[in-house]
């Protein structure tokens, strides 16, 4: 894949309009610098000057709007390195942004414009599941590959359609199989759960209390909270006198109430908490009233605090994206990132680029991108570098998933520190389904 | 009204479908399927149009039966396996019956209390599709799987979800609810439901008995809204909360004002402008709803009879 | 947790709530007793004292207890000024005439929510808490905080109770109410107490909204909930009767806190909103307010 590098000595520049797209004006210097590769970069050769069209569905407004953000800055600045270094196959990306309101009606009209009014190559980048689920089938209907970062268990489930995949982040039934063992060994086996009331919260509920009951425990309080809430107190009088170990997983504009008053309900003196990032995802560990985390365990996908045994890629990824070591924005040090989900953006899109170069991709003709959903089913490892920083990862291309590294951090004096890494293979689980089977 | 002819009217309304029609051949995809759905919501605002414009009614609540007329479609064809047609019913069935019983409750007080009754009860609706999240899925809403919207007739059969049979169905909607509701006003009962709108206690007195007209009315308005809600379900595949939430009952109440409450085709103008304004300014800002507020104000304070209704005023007084 | 401390938590949970729904009900309340007008936009007004309180108290980094005075003040003032402004701009030259005023107010709604996501972003905001304690029973802690919210509820109420019953300015919005056309033969500025009363009635709002931004966080998508307990608590309590909308903010407060630990949420509000819409069709003097003459 290293040949686009080469291809790289043209014109770069990107500018962000008011419709904020981006072209690569540098498309035509790339071509022409690569006419003068060897013969061994066919597709390079023979291919149109004329930008890859990238739709990006964004949660720019409603309530995954802080995800949104980093999600967009993490694509803008995977964008940019990609397009620097030659684009993809030599073509420079053009990203069109679209706000889906992070609601699912709007959300299939904003795959719909793509397809039809941006005729954008492909789709990418939603978050929220249902999102996801409102926008997979009209992806499906106008056989617009679909690559979503959203940790959802609804692609691998197979109750999508062959045109959508999740090739940048672990879903979460594979997240929380992993931690089960870990979490029954070190902090106890009678587990609470508070998860949201929708899609994503159930397949917490779901997969954890299947895992945790494999090594020998049990979801003793299962606590559902509706997604519009704004006030938790209440919610955790229910949690059981034999509770070990609560398990909270919270998403929405209210995450920080949510962690506060469980501070307040509980003080210092509290059962073991185990937490996933997504409650705290975009809140500074600095707020106030969160000291009582001290002492208490996150899932996180990617350490949001630069580890001591750092690696190369994090640290170019970081700088790329604008992230400093806490995890914040480096402008601001108070705008803190989604970082355990956005990583996801910046892979998936490496992940369309492998696909558009080995398929041969050219246009949105149907041939071509029956071959470039074939590329993508065909893959397997993801190997860790500045392209997949997060982690190695393996590919199912009979789910459509990817499956990748876990980590489980301390809070110690504010700070996310790892304290356990997962193996890819204590995540993995008998598959549901095979999208290779559908038609294409 | 008087010397009116009334082949002005059904030529002006068979020449809008024909246009209509005839845009299919001729608009590139992504408008050709705006327009599709801007048919299927012209419905929703011509029932709302028969409610506000002709008996003075004004509702903060009609997502309700565009709720149930989509829930009513989607439910019976996910869960039951009905099939399009017997779900189209089986939605229409939903939002006829819902009308008629909130009819009979909030048709009992009039004016502001009716309009807060209507939100109440419409905000109970959507609350209620969140609380039976196991069958609704709630916020997250659920998608009819395309092999479940195959139409056979004979050895003919179709998809809805092909472009051009959600266009011509779609098409096909929006013209029986407009001929639906020319019909209605120049019938006996639409002239005495505007009796009504204008002086209910004269028209009472006259012998009418106000309420059952009203009740009438509230219930077309109701039935067409379900139809529309049943239409969206079946030829969008998608059912959600959203649907049901206070933004879908202030919509149709925009798009009539904005093309004008009582003319026939003023639902329709006015769903196609905001449907346009909207696409184009969310390319532009994030805040795109700022638009809807500022129509409200703006129609409210300078044009409440809103485009045609001012048409109509000025220059075209036979206009329906 | 056995039953006692779960129903302490509920009834602390429960008057919190219905502290800072009287304060924001009686703003509504205030508005349609005097003025005829049903405020649609009441909950924007919540929201966006809640978000300038944000703006504000960053303006005095460092020192919370000053940024949230300021915040107090600063908000009230602007969204006073946004309310007289409106009522001005909007409402009086639809000479008040309810339906109309209705579809104006749905429109302001909107035009306040979209201004706000424009200049202040979608993000949640959180707002420190001017003071930070732990009130600390056997059994659970709960937020000092919330018992100041409840403090400060309770003495706004008494001011604004004591200003409309005890002042000339009470008094001369109650003559309004009574009757326009009198008042204005008395030579009461009927105009200017409107644009006041409306003024007045967002900045009560505005206040529990800076109030609740400590517990809560500032969304600008946060205005809906409490417009919609406000029009229940008002229609409960009688359309216009301030005394018995503080009397069903309370029973809704309450009754909501406790309910909803018992039971889910979603249904409490569901009960609530229907019960609503059938004392409106039934019983429009509402549950608790005198009948009107």
């Amino acid at each position: 894949m290293d040949h686009t590098k080469t291809g790289s000595n043209g014109v770069r520049r990107a500018r962000v309009t008011r419709r904020n797209i981006i072209k690569g004006l540098g498309a035509a210097g790339a071509l022409t610098a690569s006419g003068v590769m060897p013969g061994a970069m066919r597709y390079v050769q023979a291919q149109s000057s004329a930008p890859i069209k990238i739709g990006f569905q964004c949660h720019r407004t409603g309530i995954g709007a802080s995800y949104g953000r980093w999600y967009q800055r993490t694509t803008l600045a995977a964008v940019k390195v990609i397009n620097d270094a030659g684009g993809i196959g030599g073509r420079q990306i053009e990203l069109i942004i679209e706000d889906d309101g992070t609601d699912p009606k709007r959300g299939a009209e904003v795959v719909e414009k793509f397809a039809t009014e941006h005729k954008v190559d492909f789709v990418f980048g939603t978050l929220f599941s249902h999102v996801v689920i409102g926008s997979a089938p009209t992806a499906g209907q106008l056989k617009m590959p679909y690559f979503v970062v959203s940790e959802g268990h609804h692609v691998a489930s197979g109750k999508l359609n062959r045109y959508v995949f999740q090739p940048g982040i672990t879903d979460v039934r594979s997240q929380v199989t992993s931690m089960a063992p870990w979490i029954a060994g070190n902090l106890g086996k009678k587990v609470t759960m508070i998860f949201p009331d929708f899609a994503f919260g159930h397949d917490h509920r779901n997969y954890f209390s299947a895992a945790i009951a494999a090594q020998g425990g049990s979801a003793v309080g299962l606590i559902p909270i509706p997604p519009t809430e704004t006030s938790f107190t209440r919610y955790f009088a229910q949690i059981p006198a034999e509770t070990e170990v609560i398990y909270h997983v919270m998403v929405g504009p209210g995450v920080l109430t949510f962690v506060k008053e469980m501070g307040e309900h509980f003080g210092s003196k509290h059962p073991q908490i185990f937490g996933f990032i997504d409650s705290l995802e975009a809140v500074d560990m600095a707020s106030p009233g969160l000291e009582f985390l001290d002492g208490t365990y996150f899932w996180e996908a990617y350490p949001r605090y630069a580890q001591k045994d750092q690696s190369a890629s994090d640290k170019f990824y970081r700088q790329a994206v604008g992230v400093n070591d806490m995890g914040a924005a480096v402008d601001d040090p108070k705008d803190v990132s989604t970082y355990s989900h956005m990583f996801g953006c910046w892979e998936t899109l490496y992940v369309i680029k492998a696909a558009v170069e080995q398929s041969g991709y050219q246009s949105a003709a149907p041939k071509d991108k029956a071959a470039l959903i074939e590329a993508v089913e065909a893959m397997t490892d993801f190997p860790e570098g500045n392209e997949h920083p997060q982690g190695a990862k393996k590919f199912s291309g009979q789910l459509h998933q990817a499956f990748g590294h876990q980590s489980i951090s301390k809070v110690e004096n504010g700070r996310l520190n790892v304290v356990h890494r997962t193996s890819i293979e204590d995540g993995l689980y008998e598959p549901e389904a095979d999208y290779r089977t559908h038609p294409l | 009204m008087t010397g009116v002819t009334p082949w002005r009217d059904w030529l002006l309304h068979l020449g809008v479908i024909a246009l209509l029609f005839g845009l299919q051949f001729v608009l590139p995809p992504y408008h050709y399927s705006n327009l599709s759905k801007i048919m299927v919501m012209a419905s929703f605002a011509i029932g709302y149009n028969v409610l506000l414009g002709y008996s003075g009614l004004l509702s903060l609540g009609h997502a309700m039966f565009f709720a149930a007329g989509l829930y009513g479609a989607g439910l019976t064809v996910y869960h039951l396996g009905f099939d399009p047609l017997s779900g189209f019913l089986a939605g229409l069935a939903a939002g006829l019956c819902l009308s008629i019983v909130i009819g009979m409750v909030a048709l009992r007080t009039s004016g502001v209390s009716f309009m807060i009754v209507t939100l109440m009860f419409a905000q109970a609706g959507y609350l209620l599709i969140l609380y039976f999240g196991e069958f609704t899925r709630g916020d997250e809403g659920f998608v009819l799987k395309e092999n479940l919207l195959r139409v056979v007739i004979g050895d003919w059969g179709f998809n809805l979800i092909e472009p051009v049979a959600r266009f011509n169905l779609a098409l096909l909607l929006f013209a029986v609810c407009l001929f639906g509701s020319l019909v209605l006003v120049r019938s006996a009962v639409g002239r005495v439901l505007i009796a009504v709108r204008e002086n209910e206690q004269r028209t009472t007195m006259l012998g009418y008995h106000a309420f059952l007209y009203k009740l009438l009315a509230l219930v077309i308005s109701g039935t067409m809204s379900g139809a529309a809600g049943a239409t969206y379900a079946l030829l969008f595949t998608y059912v959600g909360a959203t649907f049901g939430a206070i933004q879908y009952s202030i919509l149709p109440l925009l798009w009539v004002l904005l093309g004008g409450a009582g003319t026939t085709l003023g639902p329709l103008l006015g769903t196609i402008l905001m449907f346009y304004l909207v696409d184009v300014s969310s390319g532009e800002t994030s805040s795109y709803m700022l638009l809807v507020g500022a129509a409200l104000v703006i129609l409210v304070l300078w044009a409440p009879k809103g485009i045609l209704g001012t048409l109509r005023e000025k220059k075209v007084p036979w206009l329906p | 947790m056995s039953f006692g401390p779960h129903l302490l938590l509920a009834l602390l949970e429960g008057t919190v709530t219905a502290f800072v729904l009287a304060l924001t009900a009686l703003g509504l309340s205030l508005v349609f007793g005097v003025m005829r007008v049903v405020n649609v936009a009441h909950g924007e007004f919540f929201m966006l004292g809640a978000v300038l309180a944000w703006a504000f108290s960053n303006m005095v980094p460092g020192i919370p207890a000053l940024g949230f005075l300021l915040a107090l003040v600063g908000s009230a003032l602007v969204v006073g000024g946004v309310a007289f402004a409106a009522d001005r701009l909007i409402l009086r030259r639809l000479n008040y005439a309810p339906e109309a005023t209705i579809v104006a107010t749905i429109g302001l709604l909107y035009i306040i929510q979209q201004v706000v996501l424009t200049v202040y972003g979608p993000n949640a905001h959180p707002v420190v808490p001017p003071i930070n304690f732990r009130v600390v029973f056997p059994w659970f802690g709960y937020s000092g905080y919330k018992l100041v919210v409840i403090g400060a509820s309770a003495a706004m109420l008494a001011g604004t109770w004591y200003m409309l019953t005890r002042t000339r300015i009470g008094l001369v919005m109650r003559a309004t109410q009574f009757d326009r056309e009198t008042a204005q033969s008395f030579g009461i500025p009927v105009d200017r107490v409107y644009s006041a009363v409306f003024a007045l009635g967002a900045m009560l709002a505005a206040v529990a909204g800076v109030l609740v931004v400590p517990i809560q966080q500032a969304h600008y998508l946060m205005g809906l909930e409490p417009l919609l307990l406000s029009f229940i608590v008002v229609i409960l309590g009688g359309l216009g009767s301030l005394r018995g909308t503080l009397v069903a903010a309370f029973v809704i407060g309450i009754s909501d806190g406790v309910i909803s630990v018992f039971y889910s949420p979603t249904l409490a509000k569901i009960i609530a909103t229907l019960f609503v819409a059938l004392v409106l069709v039934f019983r429009s003097e509402g549950l608790f307010g005198e009948k009107r003459q």
